[in-house]
């Protein structure tokens, strides 16, 4: 009953957090919501008029929504870096951090949900893939192996924190006995979600592109250097406008995961590309159309040769330690990492798939305006709810909001 | 040549278009059921102007009293006038009372309801199935007036459905997919289609990359030969590994099929088809109501909805009552055969037997029942 009362004290002060804050603070949720309205409305026209709205077509039949949910899962799963060092090596440099990460897995989940929903020809009807009610085609279809650890994902990235914050909240310690065996879990768990999400693609005979068994490990890579290399922007912000203190050294360790794993991504991206070019066969094709067009069709060049140098460019700026130790060079080296890997494992990753089809015919790909309103109203939603996520966290560890027994 | 204009591609290069007979609820198309009698129809309003005249006829011109009193009439004319007042009345109550209306609306909202909520065709039994279908067939009728047939007739024993494809004899004609299209009720708008028929150049061999599936000229050009595509029903079939839902499976006659009310659109079967086998609805599906193909069967022509996937079925509807697929009669070159890989009289197994056969991605492991050979 007492726990009752608590929850019931938690929710009414976040809700006076999140709706009180400084005229920055509103002008930024007031822009998000905007732009979910947007992103709302074009959602209405795709659901009235039906998915030919959006650039997609028989022949390249995923676009935009599945670019980012693929790039949104790695997103998720870069928490890890964060909760293994904390609550497994005990490593109290990344203490403050930890929370802000799990609540970014937490948002990245929901945009990747809302991005599959936005994908579906029949939301209405996805009540058929719930067990019991509906048909749950497990283990054969590796989607239902993704809708198992996206969610199961999710509950422990929401409950985890939420126990922490919760003894936190009540001015009391969390019970390591309670959490770690959770977090030692979201360890293989995030690994998992990653590899299945690859699984997902690799596993299909018909699209060579994907059909490598280097897409799982790959996805791993460009995924723990985006996510925390997004973590280490979000740390920065946080910084600059609140009162949570990040140590230095927290976002210095950060930026030495984010290297390593864009070393590694990068040594991956060397051995895809000498397999595809050294000696091609048929199955080359979809590289070739990547990298260099195929038959005056260079759809996805702009995108693919800004990619590879920001890649290459961040890569070599984090290597030095010189260079990685000031922060405004870390900072912009995270930057153009996120943007190179939202390129690669989004557009260059799944449109190419499709191209050519399995024919050899070559028809290309563009986002309509209303597929990419949808997709802004999906990322605002996102930014939206980790906004709301990291103020009520920031306060409760600042102990500004504590319960209070009238 | 067709003087209807269509959408889709319409290359009717001597091929006799059938005059398209009335049809009727019981899917034949030359008499015997009754209904196909068109002269005998006749519309509403026809009906009432005619009711009113016999009832009343040339008195309209008259003044009160004389329509009462100057009455020229003989028992027979006494009786129709009867009957057609009767007739008239009986309308009116109907129509006045809401109650017969609004069991319609009660039905359809009933209707609806159901098929919301159904199962998974595949896993119902032959009741549920048969329901379904009923279901169907009365809400076509609730909304157009009009009846369809459609079946759920199961898979029979010892039938399991194969393809062949003559490369030598294939010109290019087309008429294979125009058959397909009016057989099985696609969308006219997006102008989908089944079949995609690859114009190659001679001596360059099975050079998919450099074929041409979307020509619009005069055909057989020269220094080409042309090769189908469709569905090929595999036998070790991917899309059905990986649908989320079971939405589509593979029938014990080999029909790779698709229930679309269970279908959610992830489009996952697509990517995962290594032959383009497959189509999406990106909006939702429309065909002339006259043009629409009214003999239907649940996992083949009926129509679709938005959102949904479907494919070639081997025409289920004609396969399973045991006619030939739609682009099979079509084919005015006689290059595409399909029969029952189970019977050792059929034509296919004498195709199989004695012709060299081969198949597109056998290295997949798909198992296609869709062969391929050459005079």
């Amino acid at each position: 009953m007492k726990q009752f009362k608590v929850f019931k004290g938690l929710i009414r002060d976040s809700l006076d957090t999140i709706t009180h804050g400084s005229l920055k603070y509103h002008i930024w949720m007031g822009a998000l919501t905007f732009i979910m309205l947007i992103g709302m409305y074009c959602y209405s026209i795709q659901l009235e008029e039906g998915l030919s709205v959006t650039g997609m077509t028989d022949r390249v039949s995923w676009g935009l929504y599945i670019s980012n949910f693929t790039f949104l899962v790695g997103v998720a799963a870069a928490a890890v870096m964060l909760v293994m060092p904390t609550y497994v090596l005990k490593d109290i440099d990344f203490k403050q951090a930890v929370l802000i990460g799990e609540g970014l897995a937490v948002a990245a989940l929901i945009m990747c949900l809302a991005f599959v929903v936005a994908d579906m020809g029949g939301p209405s009807v996805l009540w058929h893939m719930i067990p019991g009610i509906g048909v749950f085609n497990f283990p054969n279809s590796m989607l239902t192996w993704d809708v198992i650890v996206l969610n199961g994902y999710l509950f422990l990235n929401i409950t985890i924190p939420f126990y922490i914050l919760f003894r936190h909240y009540q001015g009391k310690e969390a019970k390591p006995g309670v959490y770690v065996p959770g977090a030692i879990l979201s360890v293989f768990w995030a690994v998992g979600i990653h590899l299945v999400t690859a699984f997902l693609y690799q596993g299909l005979q018909a699209r060579p592109f994907w059909n490598n068994a280097l897409l799982g490990p790959r996805f791993l890579a460009s995924a723990f250097a985006a996510g925390p290399a997004l973590i280490i922007l979000v740390l920065a912000i946080i910084r600059t406008f609140t009162a949570f203190n990040i140590e230095d050294k927290t976002i210095k360790k950060i930026g030495m995961v984010v290297t390593v794993a864009a070393q590694i991504n990068l040594i991956m991206l060397i051995s895809e590309l000498f397999k595809e070019f050294y000696a091609p066969t048929h199955h080359s094709e979809s590289a070739y159309y990547l990298f260099f067009g195929l038959h005056g069709k260079d759809a996805l060049l702009p995108w693919i040769w800004t990619a590879i140098p920001l890649n290459v460019l961040a890569t070599v700026l984090l290597t030095f330690h010189k260079l990685r130790n000031n922060f405004k060079v870390l900072f912009f080296a995270c930057f153009i990492l996120f943007v190179a890997i939202w390129i690669e494992k989004g557009f260059g990753l799944i449109v190419p798939g499709f191209i050519p089809g399995p024919y050899g015919k070559i028809a290309e790909y563009t986002p309509t305006g209303i597929e990419i309103g949808v997709t802004l109203g999906i990322w605002a939603l996102g930014a939206f709810v980790f906004t709301i996520l990291a103020k009520t966290a920031i306060n409760i560890e600042l102990g500004k909001i504590r319960f209070k027994n009238k | 040549m067709s003087n209807k204009s269509k959408k889709w591609i319409s290359l009717n290069l001597g091929r006799k278009k059938e005059v398209p007979k009335a049809s009727c609820g019981c899917g034949k198309t030359s008499g015997g059921c009754g209904s196909n009698s068109v002269e005998d129809q006749i519309t509403v309003d026809e009906f009432n102007k005619g009711a009113i005249d016999a009832s009343i006829g040339d008195e309209r011109l008259k003044d009160g009293f004389d329509q009462v009193f100057d009455v020229k009439m003989s028992r027979r004319s006494a009786f129709k006038k009867l009957t057609a007042s009767l007739l008239i009345g009986a309308g009116a109550v109907s129509t006045s009372c809401s109650v017969v209306a609004g069991d319609d609306a009660k039905e359809k909202a009933q209707i609806d309801w159901e098929e919301q909520f159904k199962g998974n065709y595949k896993l119902m039994n032959d009741d549920e199935k048969k329901a379904t279908v009923d279901r169907l067939m009365r809400s076509y009728e609730l909304r157009t007036g009009k009846k369809i047939s459609m079946s759920s007739k199961n898979a029979e024993e010892n039938v399991l459905y194969g393809y062949a494809f003559n490369i030598s004899k294939c010109q290019g004609y087309m008429d294979c997919v125009n058959a397909c299209v009016e057989e099985n009720n696609q969308d006219r708008n997006s102008q989908m289609q089944y079949i995609r028929i690859h114009e190659m150049k001679d001596g360059k061999g099975f050079n998919f990359n450099e074929a041409d599936d979307n020509y619009y000229h005069e055909v057989p050009a020269e220094g080409h030969f042309y090769m189908g595509t469709q569905c090929f029903h595999c036998d070790n079939p991917p899309c059905v590994e990986v649908c989320p839902v079971q939405a589509t499976w593979r029938e014990e006659d080999g029909l790779v099929v698709v229930d679309y009310d269970w279908c959610v659109g992830c489009r996952y079967c697509m990517a995962a088809c290594p032959y383009d086998g497959r189509r999406f609805n990106w909006s939702k599906p429309e065909v002339p109501e006259e043009e629409i193909n009214h003999n239907q069967h649940y996992l083949g022509n009926r129509m679709r909805k938005k959102g949904v996937m479907e494919k070639c079925t081997f025409c289920v509807q004609r396969s399973r009552a045991g006619k030939n697929p739609a682009c099979v009669e079509a084919c005015p070159t006689g290059a595409r055969i399909f029969g029952n890989l189970l019977d050792p009289n059929s034509t296919i197994r004498w195709v199989l037997e004695n012709k060299k056969v081969f198949r597109l991605k056998e290295d997949l492991g798909t198992e296609p029942k869709f062969w391929y050979f050459m005079d």
